[in-house]
């Protein structure tokens, strides 16, 4: 059985993001970029099934301009054994890659897609469940564990007050939340072996998708910021303050 | 054309977001109406029925509704979806999944955690963890919206909605409730507390976790949280942890035990009232957010506030 796994170019998780003063969108101008972290999580859980023996291939997908080819290529690296890119420099919103991510899956017919669930520039939290809609498969977002048998999967997932375990049947699509698993690095002989894995390129148009954005950015600014306040010097301070001051206790 | 806001509930009682929710969803239109899709789901629908500003509640009752299986929920709400110019959802758990599901069904885009409405087809919403706003217009027919609580007022009860059936949409078939395990405590809800007494790595280890914070938030009468360091060490569970992936909360006083302060947790805690940080590092970044700070040792530190506390 075939798992796809989808994999997105974003600012890296250590970089503190800084807004364009023309209040167009976030400078990602010489920042450094790196696989989404729950794409990760994503890519290492679709591994850990085929080294179970559940799944037999990892098919990793992108969509994005050429550079989604590296992040392609650290799936490849991490163990992925095949990677398709969507190519386009047009801005992708989640409606239009999860109608990207659905005729690659028409094309490869997986009975098992896993995407991490949320990127952490948009945090739209969103590709995934509109894949699974456009598919109509059933889903299972946030999961922290998932078991293949008998042509379901059964999925704890981590909702508000705890956990909730449901069962789906295969075609179906799992997001990843953060304790699903912790992904590998990849080692030097891999990186090396990734570059000779295949990697297949197609455009929307080849696909027939059309990509048309949705929502119109009118402008990102700063948050309002909060002002660092006063260090007290002791406890019996802190509680004055706290009741004549703030007056929140 | 009328607002639809998706309750959130157990059944019995509508969860507090619902009410944030309905709040913004007022700011979109004059009409709301509320969707109560579950199973013997009539308590809670009165209970939607009371909240002011609800013109009228519309009941789907069926028992493959009654545990919020996405894709059972999703076509219950797209039997009546074209009815309406907005639905929104809250930014739950269950809302976040189901939303993008509804959107992509109807080929429109969804906004998530909506903070703000500026207007029926703009909406402000953070991106990047909270270190960026961005306010997006919907060119779409129907705007699909989770809602961020703490972006909004929660709306009053006092309301007197008509409550209508509506026919329950078939089982998908597609998938089943196994079981959920929910943290049981007798401390408020994260979502709900005025108070939150958070912890981070800290305090240690699990034991130093539940010995140290949990006498100051019973004297406190707040919410434990904990930073995402402090449930990947396994201090507590996850529902514990606030942050860009965990909850996001605004409390009146958040007191952030031991946390240092990543982006990703100040994400999702920079909108409380009062923020108070004790840590030993004094270059913690928690520190340029807090409004008060105490740099020193928790364990000695957070005693003393509970014998201060009981003094004053």
């Amino acid at each position: 059985m075939k798992a796809l796994v989808a994999v997105k170019r974003v600012i890296d998780y250590n970089v503190k993001p800084r807004v364009k003063a023309d209040g167009t969108g976030v400078d990602l101008a010489n920042v450094k970029m790196s696989m989404n972290p729950f794409d990760e999580i994503a890519v290492e859980e679709a591994l850990r099934l085929r080294e179970a023996g559940a799944v037999t291939e990892v098919v990793a997908v992108s969509c994005g301009p050429v550079a989604c080819q590296e992040t392609l290529r650290t799936a490849l690296a991490m163990g992925a054994d095949r990677a398709v890119l969507v190519q386009t420099d047009a801005e992708l919103q989640p409606l239009a890659v999860a109608k990207l991510i659905k005729a690659v899956c028409d094309k490869e017919q997986p009975q098992l897609a896993i995407l991490g669930k949320q990127a952490i520039d948009d945090d739209a939290n969103q590709t995934g469940q509109m894949l699974a809609a456009l598919l109509g498969w059933p889903q299972a977002t946030f999961a922290s564990k998932v078991v293949l048998a008998g042509g379901e999967a059964t999925v704890t997932r981590e909702v508000d007050g705890g956990l909730e375990t449901v069962v789906v049947k295969l075609p179906a699509l799992v997001t990843g939340d953060l304790r699903l698993n912790t992904p590998r690095y990849a080692t030097l002989p891999n990186i090396m072996k990734a570059k000779k894995k295949p990697l297949d390129t197609f455009t929307p148009e080849d696909l027939g998708v059309d990509i048309t954005p949705r929502l119109k950015t009118l402008k990102v600014a700063e948050p309002a910021g909060r002002k660092a306040g006063i260090v007290v010097p002791d406890v019996k301070t802190l509680v004055e303050k706290l009741k004549n001051e703030a007056k929140v206790i | 054309m009328a607002i639809l806001v998706i309750a959130e509930h157990d059944n019995a009682t509508v969860k507090g977001p619902t009410l944030n929710t309905v709040t913004a969803a007022s700011k979109c239109g004059s009409e709301v109406h509320v969707l109560v899709a579950g199973h013997q789901c009539s308590a809670a629908a009165s209970a939607a029925a009371g909240i002011a500003g609800v013109a009228k509640v519309l009941v789907a009752d069926a028992a493959h509704l009654a545990d919020g299986l996405a894709e059972n929920l999703a076509a219950q709400v797209l039997a009546i979806a074209r009815n309406y110019s907005h639905i929104l959802f809250p930014a739950t758990a269950c809302g976040k999944s189901v939303a993008p599901r509804v959107a992509a069904q109807l080929d429109v885009a969804q906004v998530s955690e909506v903070t703000k409405v500026d207007g029926a087809d703009t909406f402000e919403r953070p991106i990047y963890a909270g270190n960026a706003m961005a306010t997006v217009q919907s060119v779409d027919p129907i705007k699909v919206l989770t809602v961020r609580a703490t972006g909004f007022d929660a709306a009053a009860t006092g309301g007197s909605a008509s409550v209508e059936a509506v026919v329950a949409v078939a089982d998908q078939g597609l998938s089943r409730f196994v079981s959920r395990e929910l943290t049981k405590s007798s401390r408020p809800e994260l979502g709900a507390a005025k108070i939150i007494v958070s912890g981070g790595r800290g305090l240690g280890s699990s034991e130093n976790f539940h010995q140290v914070l949990e006498p100051l938030a019973d004297k406190l009468g707040a919410a434990l949280g904990a930073s995402r360091a402090a449930v990947d060490s396994g201090y507590v569970s996850n529902d514990y942890q606030v942050g860009q992936t965990g909850k996001i909360v605004a409390p009146q006083l958040y007191l952030a035990v031991g946390i240092s302060g990543a982006i990703q947790h100040l994400a999702g805690m920079k909108d409380s009232k009062v923020i108070v940080a004790i840590n030993k590092d004094p270059e913690a970044p928690i520190f340029q957010v807090a409004d008060y700070g105490v740099v020193g040792d928790l364990f000695q530190l957070v005693p003393e506030l509970i014998s201060e506390l009981g003094n004053a």
